[in-house]
C-alpha cells in the first residue's frame, strides 16, 4: 500500500530535494555556564530516493541535527540558528503547531532503542493506529485495518494478532520493525532514522537496513541515516558527511569515501573497522583519544590533537578563518589542511607523525 | 555422518519456523493483568488481600453480622464500681462500660472506620492527582506555584492539620474525612508530578512528540498511566494511614459525635478510664485497628512489587 499509492511524480530522483538544511547552528545555553555549540554550521540536502548518512562518534553533533530538523529541541535553553527547509517550508522558528502537523505526517524519525520507544502500556495496535488517526481523517476501524496492513508490509508475521500485544512481548527486530511502520504510516517524504540497527543484533540489523531500502528509498521517500557504523553506510547510503565536533569534515559519495577518504579522520574511521580478511592477530588501528579532546574550531582544526597528520598551521587559524570546508573535487568537500594523498605515501605519514 | 546433518538441519528449520513467535497463551497480556498474575503467587498479598476482604465483608453486612443491637445496654445492670462483665453466654467478648455488647460495636464499628479510611483516600487522591497532573503536564511557572503550595501543605504535620481542619469545619463525620483527605493531598500531588516527569523526557515520549502526537494526547495517553503505579501503590498504603487517623482524630474527640455510630477510635478512647478495670475494651478495637492497617500495608507492599518493571518475569 505504501509503495502502490504513491503519486506517479514520488519516484523522481532528479527534483528539488526534499529536505535542504543550510547553516544550521545548534546552541545550548545554561545559566551560569558558557554556551555549547553542539551544531555549527551543518549544510546538506537530501532529494527523494535518496539516503544521506550523517557519521560521526558519539557527541558528535549528529544527533541533535536531526532532533533539530524535526523541531524536537526543548525551546528552553536551546538556540537554533540557520536554516531547515522540508520541500521548501522552512521549519526553524515555525509555530509549534505547524511542526506538529508536519511530524509524523510529512517527515517522521526512528530512534535508536526501538524497547524503550514504544509506550510499554499500550498495545503495539493503539500506537500504529494513533499516528494515522492524528493526522489522517479515519474512523477507528479504518484505522485498525490500515494498522494491520502497515505491520503486515514491516514484515511482522501474524499483524492482526500483534495488534494487541504489548511492546514487552515483541523481539527487539519487531518492535524496530513496529516503529518503523508508525514512522511510515503516513508516508513521510522525509524519514530520519537516528542508528536504527545499534540495539539489534547483528542478523536482525541486515533485515531492518534491507527493510529501510525497500520501503524508503524505492517509494521516493529522503532518508537520513545517522550512524557511527560504517558497515550501514556501504550498505545503504548514497551520499555521506563525516561529521567532527559538531561540523561537517568530509562529503563524498559513499563509493568515494571509501576508497578515498580524504580527511584523516575518516581514513581513521575506516581503518579502525575490524576486518574479517585481515591477518589473524594484526592489531586494530584506533584514533587517539576521545571526542572529548577537542579544541574549539575557531581556533584551528578541532581534530588536531587526535590527528597523525596534523602539523603545525592546523591549530592555528589562517586570515581570520578557521578550516574551511572546501571543494575538493567532483562531488566531494573536504575541511583540512592536510589531507590524506593518493596513491599513499606510507613514509610520509610516518614522517608527520614522528614528527609530533 | 548423514543422519546426523538431517536432524541438525530439521532442528534449524524447526527453530527458524518459531523465530520471532512468542510462546503460546502469551498473547495480548497488558501489564496489569500480568502485575496481577503476580500478584496472585505471592503469599504476602494474599495475607493482606485476605485480611482486607475480611474486614471489607464485615463491614458490609455488619446488621446482619452482628449479634445484638450495639447500642442496647443489656449487661447494664451488672455493672459495678471495678467491675465490668468479660464473656458470658451470649456475649463472647463481654460488655462496654455502658453495658452494650462489645463485639457488636467492633462489627458496626467497621463500618465507619473503613468508610471514612476509603472516601478520604480517594478525595486525597483525586485532587492530588489533579494538581500532580497540572504541575507534571504543564511544568514551568504553573508547576512552581503548585509545587509550592504542595510544600507548605507538607510542612505541616498531618496529625496537626487534620485537628486544625476538623475543628474548622465542626464536628461531623464529612469534616473528619475531608481533614484526612488534605493531609493524603500533597503526598499523591509530588508522587505523581515526580514520576510524570521522569516519563516525559523518556523515548516513547520524544518518540510520540516526533510522530506529531498532539500534547494533551501524549501526556493522557502515554505519559499519564505510566506514571501511575507508585501512585497505586501509595493509595494503598495510604488507606492504613487514613483509618488510623480516623482512629486518631475520634480519640481525641474530634470524630463523629453521633454516638448511634460506633467508631474503634472513639471506643479506644471511651476505654481510657477502664484500661485498669478491663484492658480488653482497649484493646479489641486497637487490634482491629492494627490488623486492618497491617492488612492494606501488606497489600500495597506486594503490589509496589508486582507493579515494579524490576521485579518483572
Amino acid at each position: 500500500m505504501i509503495i502502490e499509492d504513491l503519486p506517479p511524480d514520488a519516484a523522481d530522483r532528479s527534483g528539488r530535494p526534499v529536505l535542504e538544511v543550510d547553516e544550521l547552528t545548534v546552541t545550548f545555553r545554561r545559566r551560569g555556564e558558557q554556551p555549547t555549540r553542539a551544531v555549527d554550521g551543518v549544510s546538506f540536502a537530501v532529494a527523494p530516493g535518496e539516503t544521506v548518512g550523517l557519521v560521526g562518534e558519539s557527541g558528535c553533533g549528529k544527533s541533535v541535527t536531526s532532533l533539530a530538523v524535526m523541531g524536537l529541541l526543548p525551546r528552553r535553553g536551546v538556540e537554533v540558528g540557520g536554516s531547515v527547509r522540508l520541500d521548501g517550508q522552512e521549519l526553524v522558528g515555525a509555530p509549534d503547531r505547524t511542526l506538529r502537523g508536519l511530524r509524523g505526517a510529512d517527515m517522521a524519525m526512528v530512534f535508536q532503542d526501538p524497547l524503550s520507544s514504544l509506550n510499554p502500556t499500550v498495545p503495539i495496535g493503539t500506537q500504529v493506529t494513533e499516528v494515522l488517526l492524528e493526522h489522517r481523517e479515519l474512523s477507528r476501524k479504518d484505522a485498525t485495518a490500515q494498522a494491520t496492513d502497515l505491520l503486515d508490509r514491516v514484515g511482522i508475521p501474524d499483524p492482526a494478532r500483534r495488534l494487541k500485544e504489548y511492546p514487552h512481548q515483541l523481539s527487539g527486530g519487531m518492535r524496530q520493525r513496529a516503529l518503523i511502520a508508525m514512522a511510515l504510516a503516513c508516508r513521510p517524504r522525509l524519514l530520519i532514522a537516528d542508528e536504527p540497527t545499534t540495539a539489534l543484533d547483528v542478523t536482525i540489523q541486515a533485515q531492518i537496513l534491507e527493510l529501510l531500502r525497500e520501503l524508503v528509498v524505492d517509494s521516493g521517500t529522503a532518508l537520513v541515516m545517522i550512524t557511527h557504523d560504517l558497515g550501514v553506510v556501504a550498505g545503504l547510503c548514497d551520499r555521506v558527511h563525516v561529521m567532527y565536533s559538531g561540523r561537517i569534515i568530509e562529503s563524498a559519495d559513499r563509493h568515494e569515501l571509501f576508497a578515498r577518504p580524504r580527511q584523516p579522520y575518516t581514513g581513521g574511521l575506516l581503518a579502525s573497522v575490524p576486518r574479517l580478511d585481515g591477518v589473524r592477530g594484526a592489531p586494530l588501528h584506533p584514533i587517539r583519544g576521545s571526542a572529548r579532546d577537542v579544541i574549539p574550531w575557531a581556533e584551528g582544526c578541532a581534530f588536531a590533537p587526535r590527528c597523525d597528520h596534523a602539523q603545525d598551521d592546523c591549530l592555528t587559524e589562517v586570515a581570520g578563518s578557521t578550516v574551511p570546508l572546501e571543494y575538493d573535487g567532483p562531488g566531494r568537500e573536504l575541511r583540512c589542511r592536510h589531507p590524506l594523498e593518493y596513491p599513499r605515501s606510507p613514509a610520509g605519514a610516518t614522517a608527520a607523525g614522528a614528527a609530533r | 555422518m548423514t543422519a546426523i546433518g538431517d536432524v541438525r538441519r530439521r532442528r534449524i528449520d524447526e527453530l527458524a519456523a518459531r523465530a520471532g513467535q512468542v510462546p503460546e497463551g502469551e498473547g495480548g497480556v497488558s501489564l496489569t493483568r500480568s502485575a496481577f498474575r503476580r500478584l496472585r503467587r505471592n503469599p504476602v498479598a494474599i495475607l493482606g488481600a485476605v485480611i482486607v476482604l475480611v474486614f471489607l465483608v464485615v463491614a458490609a453486612f455488619a446488621p446482619l453480622l452482628a449479634p445484638r443491637d450495639p447500642l442496647a445496654q443489656t449487661l447494664l445492670s451488672e455493672i459495678r464500681p471495678g467491675f465490668i462483665p468479660g464473656a458470658t453466654a451470649g456475649f463472647p467478648l463481654g460488655a462496654d462500660e455502658l453495658g452494650r455488647d462489645l463485639l457488636s460495636r467492633l462489627v458496626v464499628g467497621s463500618r465507619q472506620s473503613l468508610l471514612i479510611g476509603v472516601v478520604s483516600t480517594v478525595l486525597g487522591v483525586v485532587v492530588g492527582m489533579a494538581l500532580g497532573v497540572l504541575a507534571g503536564a504543564f511544568g514551568g511557572w504553573v508547576d512552581t506555584v503548585v509545587m509550592r503550595f504542595i510544600d507548605i501543605l507538607l510542612s505541616i504535620p498531618s496529625l496537626l492539620m487534620a485537628i486544625t481542619i476538623s475543628v474548622l469545619l465542626g464536628q461531623n463525620q464529612y469534616a473528619l474525612m475531608i481533614a484526612i483527605a488534605v493531609t493524603q493531598v500533597p503526598v499523591f500531588a509530588r508522587l505523581l508530578r515526580g514520576s510524570m516527569l521522569a516519563q516525559r523526557g523518556s523515548d516513547y515520549a520524544l518518540a510520540a512528540q516526533a510522530l506529531g502526537i498532539k500534547r494533551g494526547r501524549i501526556v493522557f495517553g502515554h505519559v499519564l498511566p505510566n506514571s501511575l503505579s507508585p501512585v497505586i501503590v501509595q493509595a494503598t498504603l495510604s488507606l492504613a494511614t487514613a483509618i488510623i487517623e480516623a482512629a486518631a482524630l475520634s480519640f481525641l474527640g474530634l470524630g463523629d459525635p453521633d454516638l448511634a455510630r460506633p467508631e474503634w477510635g472513639a471506643m479506644l478512647a471511651n476505654a481510657q478510664p477502664f484500661l485498669s478495670v478491663r484492658p480488653e475494651l482497649a484493646i479489641y478495637p486497637a487490634l482491629c485497628i492494627i490488623v486492618v492497617a497491617l492488612g492494606f500495608t501488606l497489600l500495597g507492599e506486594s503490589l509496589r512489587e508486582a507493579l515494579d518493571p524490576k521485579f518483572r518475569r
